[in-house]
């Protein structure tokens, strides 16, 4: 069982789930963002999920765009969030998840990128715009490493490809909880109940929840029926308005909808 | 054959980069497209359209005052520019859109460049009364405003893409975010054979009667095959449409031109197949314009239609096998093609087919008096007035000020 898995099943034996939270690497700077990851850590996030800026990000909404994009016009470069991978998992002990599009990791290359990875103490990628169908030097590289690798699966995706995302996932599958792209929302379709469900009949026991949610209310009913809550907009809108302790507020106070 | 690929890849290229959510819908849309290209009703109704609204056979003509300044060669011009809408975009949408109602969807979104294709697309979704949003980066908002004007008229609501370049790589990523959120009653209709499978094959078959046309009619006029065929190449789908009809004679030539802007060797170009490398852009391996890090590069041209940082995936693929050649024309010797056409022969090209013209005009010196080169001309200029009369300063200062105050 990976670090991530663990950590997922244990925040499930112990209260009612596991929080994951995203921040973009770099954003507002590159030191800022490495303590708010580790403030994640501090205030009740199990797993850290560290956004690589990209310069297409198509799964993201508004929130997280000016974001990378500042990380990005700022000078970011990929070994920034290798460097920040290493002083995060060098501080606390959440295991650290990448999230990442496709082509960074295509251009620099798929096994150095893993070996830098896991030297650096990350845990996997998540990869937003890679199905796996199209990932057999990824699945390669993990299986070779030892990293995690987190597919999505969507309330449209087929039964079959259901499967396939359980069987070709380690640590979680992220299950979109809507049809949509990343950014707060005042419900949580309840799209996302029936995923999950689906998720378990295709014999997922590590399904985690994202796109939407933001409050601590949220957190709570989607751990009533999954195993993670993935949180990310409301900790960058938190960053960019009120810095580092907004996002150690913001975390307290969703971890509270992880308590049964 | 060259000409029988289907996809998903076309050697190492192609493939579908996208999100999962996107998966299902394009699974439908790869299911709808080969029922339909096999169903005698939907290509009888498709053929129809061709002929009673796009204005199908499109002309060629032979244009020999512009080609004596070809080296003495015989150029022929596909006279795309003279379908309905302006351009050879309206080939595809008519296309996408008959599948879109046979899939049920009523609204069609879009991106747009130049603003042609987006124009298409707001006709088709005005004839076939689907309500229609066309996404456009800001910067070609501002240097394509008649096109906006067209779209609105049209019945269409455009929305100006202010992320990254606020051009039409962003402009893509806005409408594959939109087509996420709403692919249950949404067709994405792609502009061009550039995206995740299907959308490289499928537009490419819907331009095919682009070269499918010419050749028949180049072998009437002339007797034999052209020498070559040049088309210009921002995303690829009027060169995909004239090329793929010739992929497989091989005596026939294939030139590809792309826009180098201010130069290929500076840093604001377009030209993709001569200054890329293989990566993955907008669901699809192929080359594209980044720097070390995989982040794409903002590519730059006088014309939005070629403004686009990657290429079809078949481009790609035709390049590194042989195929095609791609070479770079500057926006001085495209803007030089486009007065040269206009003066010699009456026929005012939209900027993005005067790279092809400025391409042929080289070509022919090369390949000399013997040779016949078919030129797709793939769009009309008339919506790049404002900029051409910025760039040759075809209006009075005085008109021009006071035309900039009103």
């Amino acid at each position: 069982m990976s670090a991530v898995e663990d950590t997922i099943a244990r925040a499930n034996r112990e209260r009612s789930g596991a929080l994951i939270g995203y921040l973009p690497v770099g954003y507002p700077t590159i030191a800022d963002s490495i303590e708010a990851a580790v403030a994640l850590a501090e205030n009740g996030v199990d797993v850290i999920e560290l956004g690589l800026p990209y310069s297409d990000p198509v799964m993201d909404g508004p929130a997280i765009q000016r974001a990378t994009q500042t990380a990005l016009a700022n000078g970011f470069r990929l070994q920034d969030g290798f460097a920040a991978v290493a002083e995060i998992t060098s501080r606390v002990s959440a295991p650290v998840l990448l999230m990442s599009y496709w082509n960074p990791i295509m251009q620099f290359g798929v096994d150095r990128f893993a070996d830098e990875l896991a030297a650096a103490g990350g845990a996997g990628i998540i990869t937003p715009d890679l199905v796996s169908d199209e990932a057999s030097e990824w699945i390669a590289a993990s299986e070779r490493t030892g990293l995690d690798r987190v597919f999505l699966a969507a309330p449209s995706s087929s039964d079959a490809r259901l499967v396939r995302a359980v069987e070709a996932s380690t640590g979680f599958v992220y299950a979109v909880s809507t049809m949509g792209i990343t950014g707060a929302r005042s419900d949580v379709d309840s799209a996302a109940k029936t995923l999950v469900a689906r998720l378990r009949n295709a014999g997922s026991t590590s399904a985690c929840v994202g796109l939407g949610i933001s409050t601590p209310d949220q957190v709570r009913e989607v751990l009533s029926y999954a195993d993670g809550a993935i949180v990310g907009s409301v900790f960058v809108s938190a960053l960019a308005s009120g810095g580092v302790s907004a996002v150690a507020e913001t975390a307290a106070s969703l971890s509270t909808g992880t308590l049964a | 054959m060259l000409r029988d690929e289907l996809g998903p890849y076309f050697g190492e290229f192609g493939g579908r980069f996208v999100p999962e959510s996107l998966i299902a819908a394009l699974d439908e849309l790869d299911a709808a497209y080969n029922e339909a290209k096999n169903d005698p009703a939907f290509i009888a109704e498709l053929t129809e359209l061709h002929a009673s609204y796009t204005g199908r056979p499109s002309l060629i003509t032979e244009v020999p005052r512009f080609a004596e300044h070809a080296g003495g060669a015989r150029i022929i011009l596909k006279r795309e520019d003279l379908n309905h809408t302006g351009s050879h975009k309206i080939n595809n949408v008519l296309g996408q859109a008959l599948l879109a109602r046979r899939l049920g969807k009523t609204r069609l979104i879009a991106e747009t460049g130049a603003g042609q294709h987006g124009v298409a697309t707001a006709t088709a979704a005005a004839l076939f009364g689907m309500s229609c949003v066309v996404y456009m980066g800001e910067v070609d908002t501002e240097r394509q405003a008649l096109n906006v004007a067209r779209m609105r008229l049209l019945g269409a609501e455009v929305i100006a893409v202010k992320t990254g370049s606020r051009t039409l790589k962003d402009a893509i990523n806005d409408a594959l975010r939109d087509w996420v959120a709403n692919v249950d009653n949404t067709h994405y209709l792609l502009g061009t054979v550039a995206g995740p499978h299907p959308f490289p094959v499928m537009v490419r078959d819907f331009h095919k009667v682009i070269g499918d046309e010419a050749r028949e009619q180049v072998l009437k006029l002339t007797g034999a095959l052209p020498t070559a065929v040049v088309a210009c190449v921002g995303g690829g789908s009027n060169a995909m449409g004239i090329f793929h009809a010739f992929l497989d004679d091989a005596d026939v030539a294939l030139y590809g031109y792309e826009a180098a802007g201010e130069g290929h060797l500076t840093e604001r170009h377009a030209a993709t197949l001569t200054r890329g490398r293989p990566g993955v852009l907008h669901g699809a391996r192929s080359y594209m314009l980044q720097d070390e890090d995989g982040q794409t590069i903002e590519s730059h041209s006088i014309s939005a239609g070629l403004d686009y940082p990657g290429v079809g995936p078949e481009h790609s693929w035709l390049k590194d096998i042989g195929r095609a050649h791609y070479l770079p024309i500057t926006d001085a010797e495209a803007m030089d093609a486009l007065r040269l056409l206009s003066r010699t022969e009456g026929i005012i090209p939209a900027i993005e087919s005067a790279h092809a013209l400025a391409g042929a005009l080289s070509l022919g010196k090369e390949l000399g008096p013997d040779s016949v080169i078919l030129v797709n001309l793939s769009g009309r200029g008339d919506k790049d007035m404002e900029t051409a009369a910025e760039y040759f300063e075809l209006l009075d200062a005085a008109e021009s000020a006071a035309e900039k105050k009103s």
